[in-house]
């Protein structure tokens, strides 16, 4: 039986196509301005395939295809479980939301947080910060591994982080230290929402922002603990709704 | 209706223009919201029609009651003792509060940073489109949170009447004597106001009066036990928030009369629910009509909620004032007895809350609990974190969400509700 997961968030839309409990596909795209158009197109020619739908925009399908939903946090528990079973903490940073989550030995989510509204320690606060900066997101992580020194940015709010880069500009910091100290505010963030769901055994660092190698490094180092970062950690959340799809739930 | 009321609410100084809009967002709200459950009792009709004529037909039996020589007074919280007012032949509503309006002519009285509950009163009172507000005689305010006492401040400035009651902070003997002394000035700033005196046999038929109408919620809870719920959430908050607004006898009467229909539901083994959907117990602060975004996103998502550890629910509904008493200081006693149970996050320490909401958990069978705060809602900001640890100590899942009253983060919301909705199946 063919399975299809589709993760619709708010940044990227991915799907990862399984059979006989293995991933026969993926496929990505951005989610642009219309994600319900990004994602039928994405699912062209499995659309027969029994759909679950996660992410921000998992009703936009319930709606279009009638697909079952589940959230991205049971969708990321389930995927994460599956790449790597004794998992037991999970952080997730996307697009637009950060989650913390810890699992029992059953896979069982025990706890969530998640963030507010604000798009403070996420994806698009990197994103932002990294074009104030002048380097693309794909570099981000890399360059800011080359600064000399630790600069402390205090502000989480995107905006205020904005302007605090340009004062930090202005006094002829290098642009290289304020990226790590931006990596910096984003990784205290997200070990705090970790310590609050309590880190226990392995963990898993999800979702488009584990891309970022000083992401990766940072939270280790804040975590003193070594996190496993999946080979594809954006698809993580499609990955979990293709195994439950196959479930019937 | 809207037309049969306008000269009315012209005289009461409301903007009209304003007024339509605010009414025709809260109709179409309601009807999005509340009719499209399926399965709803027929005892909710009369809720909806209350609701339907919140500024219609109940604001014209206020004004019919004041051309009659009563006298209207308005509050925000429970504390605020409808026994006394009904004593004086007075009636006691609730003030609008629930919903964004005339934010930007608020934020030129307040600081962002305050509380929806807070700024709406305000902007329902700057954006003129209250008329609980603009008929009330006097205005009770009260010493709660510092963000209502310090607004009341401004406040005075924009009504005919503030009455500033005082409250304490702590439940000692000094706090419950201070307590006393504010519901006897209370008593007394009623009795100028409406020029009636308080006799015992007033304050006796008072205390019955608005017993009967804890009884028949009373009533209502405790049917809410039963699995499948015969009662959705959403029409369970609506007639604890109806509780602030409708004429006492007629509530209870109405209350009865669905509890009736629902306890043969339950016989019958009918619900609004499967059996065996998720039940939450919500807990936290008040929410005012027409602020239902929270029960809508949970019982929208599959879960059903069987109780409120709310002003709007059982915190402002449990316990009944003793009317045993034959004098006005024993029933008054009887009153301070009962309000100064009350277990509002502005005291200090505050364990009967926690003790409460375990207490609703087991009764309501509950699966799981969700801390809702409003946003720079101080009180109970703070005591969430404590809860939420306690709750879970004791194996009971637990979600702090903390919110306003603006429609931007619901799909945030829904993530989250949803997530914690599956973790209890």
């Amino acid at each position: 039986m063919r399975t299809t997961g589709i993760d619709i968030g708010s940044r990227t839309i991915e799907v990862v196509v399984m059979e006989d409990g293995r991933v026969v596909e993926t496929r990505q795209s951005d989610s642009g301005f219309d994600p319900l158009k990004e994602a039928l197109m994405l699912l062209d020619g499995a659309k027969r395939n029994r759909i679950m739908a996660t992410g921000y925009g998992r009703h936009l399908l319930e709606v279009a295809l009638d697909a079952p939903t589940v959230t991205e946090i049971k969708a990321y528990a389930v995927g994460t479980l599956y790449l790597v079973p004794e998992a037991r903490t999970i952080l997730d940073i996307g697009g637009q939301d950060s989650k913390a989550i810890s699992l029992n030995e059953s896979g069982r989510v025990l706890k969530f947080e998640m963030n507010d509204r604000c798009a403070a320690g996420t994806g698009k606060f990197l994103e932002v910060m990294a074009r104030a900066l002048g380097f693309t997101i794909e570099e981000f992580g890399s360059q800011a591994l080359k600064a000399g020194k630790d600069i402390q940015i205090s502000s989480m709010c995107t905006v205020f982080a904005e302007s605090e880069v340009t004062s930090l500009l202005a006094k002829g910091e290098d642009r290289l230290d304020i990226a790590l100290g931006l990596h910096r505010s984003v990784v205290r963030r997200a070990a705090g929402m970790l310590k609050r769901v309590s880190v226990d055994g392995p963990i898993v660092f999800a979702g488009g922002v584990a891309r970022n190698p000083c992401m990766h490094h940072l939270l280790e180092d804040a975590l003193q603990a070594d996190t496993i970062v999946p080979e594809n950690p954006q698809m993580v959340g499609a990955l979990g709704a293709a195994l439950l799809a196959g479930n019937g739930r | 209706m809207s037309e049969e009321y306008r000269e009315m609410w012209k005289s009461l100084g409301l903007n009209l223009e304003a007024h339509d809009a605010l009414l025709a967002a809260l109709g179409q709200g309601y009807k999005d919201i509340f009719m499209t459950q399926e399965g709803r009792p027929k005892g909710m009709e009369y809720f909806d029609f209350v609701i339907s004529q919140v500024h219609g037909l109940r604001v014209k039996e206020l004004m019919d009651e004041k051309a009659a020589g009563r006298k209207v007074i308005g509050s925000f919280c429970v504390f605020v003792p409808e026994e006394i007012v009904r004593a004086a032949d007075a009636t006691l509503v609730g003030l609008c509060t629930g919903a964004d309006f005339a934010t930007e002519e608020v934020e030129k009285l307040l600081p962002r940073n305050t509380c929806s509950l807070i700024k709406s009163a305000f902007g329902f009172k700057l954006g003129k489109v209250c008329p609980y507000f603009e008929s009330a005689d006097m205005i009770v305010g009260e010493n709660t949170c510092d963000g209502k006492k310090k607004s009341y401040e401004t406040l005075g400035g924009l009504v005919k009447l503030l009455y500033v009651m005082d409250l304490p902070q702590t439940k000692s003997a000094q706090g419950r004597a201070l307590f006393k002394a504010e519901y006897m000035r209370f008593k007394e700033a009623v009795e100028e106001l409406t020029g009636v005196k308080i006799d015992a046999a007033r304050l006796k038929k008072g205390i019955e009066v608005v017993n009967n109408k804890r009884k028949a919620i009373h009533r209502l809870n405790s049917i809410r036990k039963a699995d499948p719920v015969p009662i959705s959430g959403l029409d369970a908050l609506l007639t604890n928030q109806v509780f602030f607004y409708d004429d006492p006898g007629r509530y209870t009467k109405s209350v009865n009369s669905l509890c009736d229909e629902l306890e043969k539901r339950v016989q019958k083994g009918e619900g609004v629910f499967p059996k065996g959907a998720p039940r939450i117990l919500v807990s936290g602060c008040p929410m005012a009509v027409p602020n239902w975004k929270l029960p809508w996103i949970i019982e929208s998502s599959g879960a059903t909620i069987v109780g409120e550890e709310s002003c709007v629910g059982e915190r402002g509904t449990r316990n009944l004032v003793d009317s045993s008493g034959n004098s006005v200081e024993e029933l008054m006693e009887a009153i301070v007895d009962r309000y100064f149970q009350v277990d509002c996050a502005i005291f200090t320490p505050n364990p009967d809350r926690l003790g409460h909401a375990e207490e609703m958990f087991q009764t309501y069978k509950a699966d799981g609990v969700i801390h809702y705060s409003l946003q720079f809602c101080q009180p109970y900001i703070m005591e969430s974190m404590p809860f939420e640890k306690a709750l879970e100590e004791k194996k009971i899942p637990t979600l702090r969400i903390e919110t306003d009253y603006s429609m931007e983060d619901v799909g945030q919301l829904k993530t989250r509700i949803e997530a914690f909705i599956e973790q209890l199946k």
